[in-house]
């Protein structure tokens, strides 16, 4: 068996980040196994964790009224998730779904939250990375928006 | 310069307003020869010409495959044409994806939604094992999975290569990702020395792929795309392709990225 | 071989000697207040004692105070319009119950002579030979036009203050090859041509003239005439380096000129249209009310039109600064890449038929300029 430590290690997320960080964050972790079709996490209800998935797929859905969950992107193998735990009132926005046996890393948010107050060395190194997975994620929301498979824009014939 | 008339075969909508024909020579003549990433201009008789690409197999020699989406008024024509009727073909034209860059090397295919048209030939170049490719991968995206082409060929390309298909948009059922197509492509790992990119799709979506295979340090000359431009005549000579010193029709539509790079980069040229 | 004296009153000899041999003898007459170029039937038909004025968005024709016949410069046509026609059938295609069926158009093509062809404009006409003739297809209904040509060249002896073909070194003395080469030389009296033969089609022609073998004075005051003309556009505003327009214009698809430029363009095509090198061209596809008929025609396109760049979504070149820009370094700058030349010949058509009268040398100059800034 791999300790915590190493698991966090491998995974691209804490890449290059200091051991001694590292021993910190995994005495906050534990691994946790989902079935497929567990949520992982549920929409208004407490987010007290921050998933690592080292395994499998996962969904980000939201409820809609006479259509059912609609997945608005999948995420995989490397890939992290949940930030609510990061700000009041810490509350999760979007389901998570398990749509396949997702193995993945668990962190207690409250721990994690402590320590970058109490270590803001750190809190930044942590809040670094949060922001280029957000930076990356809303670039793909963008071009989602942009519908680029569709080409039925208005035209831009400024010069006509 | 004159189409030759070919008959059509088979007409099958792919998804909504998307339709593929087959296209069957006159009898006796051999005109179905192309280079993956060939294109044709297709004739709907008195409604004018478009071009578009060759997505069968090179070596079907029964007839000529092509997709496209209905848009303008010659599209709309050809969509109305059915099972029996004639189309005026004139091709192929063009520089074709360069197939000789592929063997031993890793194969990415990225397309974005009608964009696997002019790459389904190369894949069918890996299905029948042509291509002497270390490993083979398609990435392809799409807006929602009912808009995917070929989909019941799938099955049977995940035989020879790996899959990483991604929707903009699921529905009940999908089991691919969701999110756009550069995601699959950011996360994979790219023997960048060893590698060859074929990329053809909407434009912004080649910009952002090229974009994620910059960062990832594959270099630019194995990065090769399909380009699009308005076309009249496909033989150089009405002007209406010309991309900075290319003409689309001929030099292209398949281009070495390193190549082109500058132009693919200048605003509105 | 050799230069020859003819006699300006034995100039319709030499129309009528061409016409014997079966051509079509084309070149420039006066009509609607402009020298044009059409068919001729006789010396008297051309613009026999006048000149032109031309300047950025001005063209006048102006009586000479001597009878030359060729005392003018570059008018508002150009010899295109008889090898890459405006508009021409290219095919047509007939339905019934059996099919569908595509005719190719069979032209008949007379054998055109042109008289009066300028040293730029056998430069445009070597340019646009490369773009229809000289890749791997051909453009047939150019290619026949093209195949039969006769050419009887003029070397220009005054410049236009538009001319700025010694710029472009592509004149005005006739370098390139053509049947006959012809100067025109008024000295006091005497009034003559100057010719010699470029091939045996041209020499043959030549024997059937009543010439004289020309002194060695006669043609020193030929080349004199000729100088006169390279003098009055080294002297002039648009004389300028041309030997760095590709880099010049590669590193400048971004300068602020281009925005300056777009806010006077109309957008109008006008210069595609009088420039002699210029090939873009559009298709048009039409049926008849039965639906049984179709044809197809091509005519002449312009890179300044919406439609021109449209792609599934919109224009590519939505507005006037990509446009002129499109042009512009087309013109000057990719198509050295594209077929190993420049697609300007400097005979400064583009700026004295803007109506707004931008003018390309001016605009070339702009760009260095705002480069340094």
């Amino acid at each position: 068996m791999k300790s915590m430590a190493q698991l966090l290690h491998e995974h691209p997320f804490f890449a290059g980040m200091e051991p001694e960080h590292l021993d910190f964050i995994a005495g906050c972790g534990e691994n946790h196994i989902y079935n497929a079709g567990d949520y992982i996490a549920r929409e208004n209800a407490p987010a007290d964790h921050f998933f690592l998935i080292r395994d499998g797929q996962v969904a980000v859905e939201c409820y809609v009224p006479n259509y059912g969950s609609l997945c608005l992107q999948t995420l995989h193998s490397g890939d992290i998730f949940g930030w609510s735990w990061l700000f009041p009132p810490h509350l999760w926005t979007f389901d998570a779904h398990a749509l396949d046996e997702v193995h993945a890393i668990r962190l207690d948010g409250k721990c994690l939250r402590e320590k970058c107050e109490s270590d803001p060395k750190f809190g930044y190194e942590l809040m670094k990375r949060f922001a280029h997975i957000i930076t990356d994620r809303l670039r793909a929301t963008r071009i989602q928006l942009m519908d680029i498979y569709g080409q039925r824009r208005p035209p831009m014939d400024s010069g006509q | 310069m004159i189409p030759t008339l070919f008959r059509i075969d088979r007409r099958y909508e792919e998804h909504a307003g998307t339709f593929t024909l087959q296209l069957n020579p006159p009898l006796g003549s051999d005109t179905t020869g192309f280079r993956p990433g060939q294109f044709n201009m297709l004739y709907a008789f008195g409604a004018g010409e478009v071009p578009i690409s060759i997505s069968g197999s090179p070596s079907d020699k029964n007839g000529l495959v092509h997709t496209f989406r209905t848009h303008g008024l010659v599209t709309l024509a050809l969509a109305r044409l059915g099972e029996g009727d004639s189309i005026g073909v004139r091709g192929p034209f063009g520089d074709g994806w360069p197939l000789e860059q592929i063997a031993g090397k890793d194969l990415l295919i990225v397309a974005g939604g009608l964009g696997l048209a002019p790459l389904r030939p190369v894949i069918y170049g890996v299905m029948e094992g042509i291509l002497g490719q270390r490993k083979a991968t398609l990435f392809y995206g799409a807006r929602r999975p009912q808009e995917m082409l070929y989909r019941n060929e799938m099955s049977s390309w995940r035989e020879k290569m790996e899959l990483e298909l991604s929707v903009d948009h699921a529905v009940a059922g999908w089991q691919g990702r969701v999110g756009v197509v550069t995601g699959p492509l950011a996360a994979v790992e790219i023997d960048v020395a060893n590698s060859v990119v074929f990329l053809c799709g909407p434009e912004i979506m080649m910009r952002f792929c090229i974009r994620v295979l910059e960062e990832k340090g594959v270099p630019l000359s194995s990065i090769y795309l399909s380009m699009e431009r308005n076309m009249k005549c496909a033989t150089g000579h009405c002007g209406h392709c010309q991309w900075g010193p290319n003409f689309i029709c001929k030099d292209g539509p398949v281009f070495c990225y390193g190549s082109v790079s500058r132009w693919f980069n200048i605003r509105a040229l | 071989m050799g230069t020859f004296l003819l006699d300006a009153r034995d100039l319709d000899a030499l129309i009528q000697a061409i016409r014997s041999q079966g051509h079509q003898v084309v070149g420039p007459t006066l009509r609607d207040g402009a020298i044009v170029y059409d068919e001729l039937h006789a010396a008297a038909d051309l613009p026999h004692g006048w000149t032109d004025e031309q300047e950025k968005g001005t063209y006048r024709v102006l009586k000479r105070d001597d009878g030359a016949y060729f005392g003018y410069a570059a008018g508002p046509h150009s010899w295109k319009k008889f090898l890459q026609l405006p508009r021409r059938p290219v095919w047509q295609a007939q339905k019934s119950d059996s099919g569908v069926q595509i005719l190719e158009i069979q032209e008949a093509v007379p054998n055109l002579a042109f008289i009066g062809v300028r040293s730029c404009e056998l430069h445009a006409i070597a340019i646009q030979d490369r773009v229809f003739i000289g890749d791997q297809y051909a453009n047939d209904s150019y290619a026949k036009r093209r195949a039969n040509l006769f050419t009887v060249a003029v070397n220009c002896t005054s410049a236009a203050s538009t001319c700025f073909c010694l710029s472009m070194d592509t004149g005005p003395q006739v370098t390139l090859p053509s049947d006959l080469a012809m100067t025109e030389v008024l000295e006091g009296d005497e009034h003559y041509f100057l010719i010699s033969g470029g091939s045996e089609q041209g020499e043959r022609i030549l024997q059937q003239l009543p010439v004289q073998p020309a002194s060695e004075h006669q043609v020193a005051l030929g080349n004199r005439a000729i100088d006169h003309a390279s003098e009055q556009m080294a002297e002039g505003p648009r004389n300028f380096d041309s030997s760095d327009m590709k880099a010049l214009l590669y590193r400048n698809f971004e300068s602020p000129a281009w925005d300056l430029v777009a806010d006077r363009c109309l957008s109008c095509a006008n210069c595609t249209m009088a420039c002699p090198t210029c090939f873009c061209s559009t298709v048009e596809d039409s049926t008849d009310l039965s639906g049984e008929h179709a044809e197809r025609w091509e005519r002449w396109d312009s890179c300044f039109t919406g439609d021109f760049s449209y792609i599934t979504g919109g224009s590519v070149r939505a507005d006037t600064r990509s446009r002129y820009r499109q042009w512009m370094t087309h013109k000057l700058a990719t198509w050295q890449d594209q077929f190993g030349s420049s697609g300007c010949v400097g005979c400064g058509r583009c700026i004295a038929w803007c109506p707004v009268g931008i003018d390309i040398t001016e605009e070339v100059t702009r760009i260095r300029e705002m480069e340094k800034q």
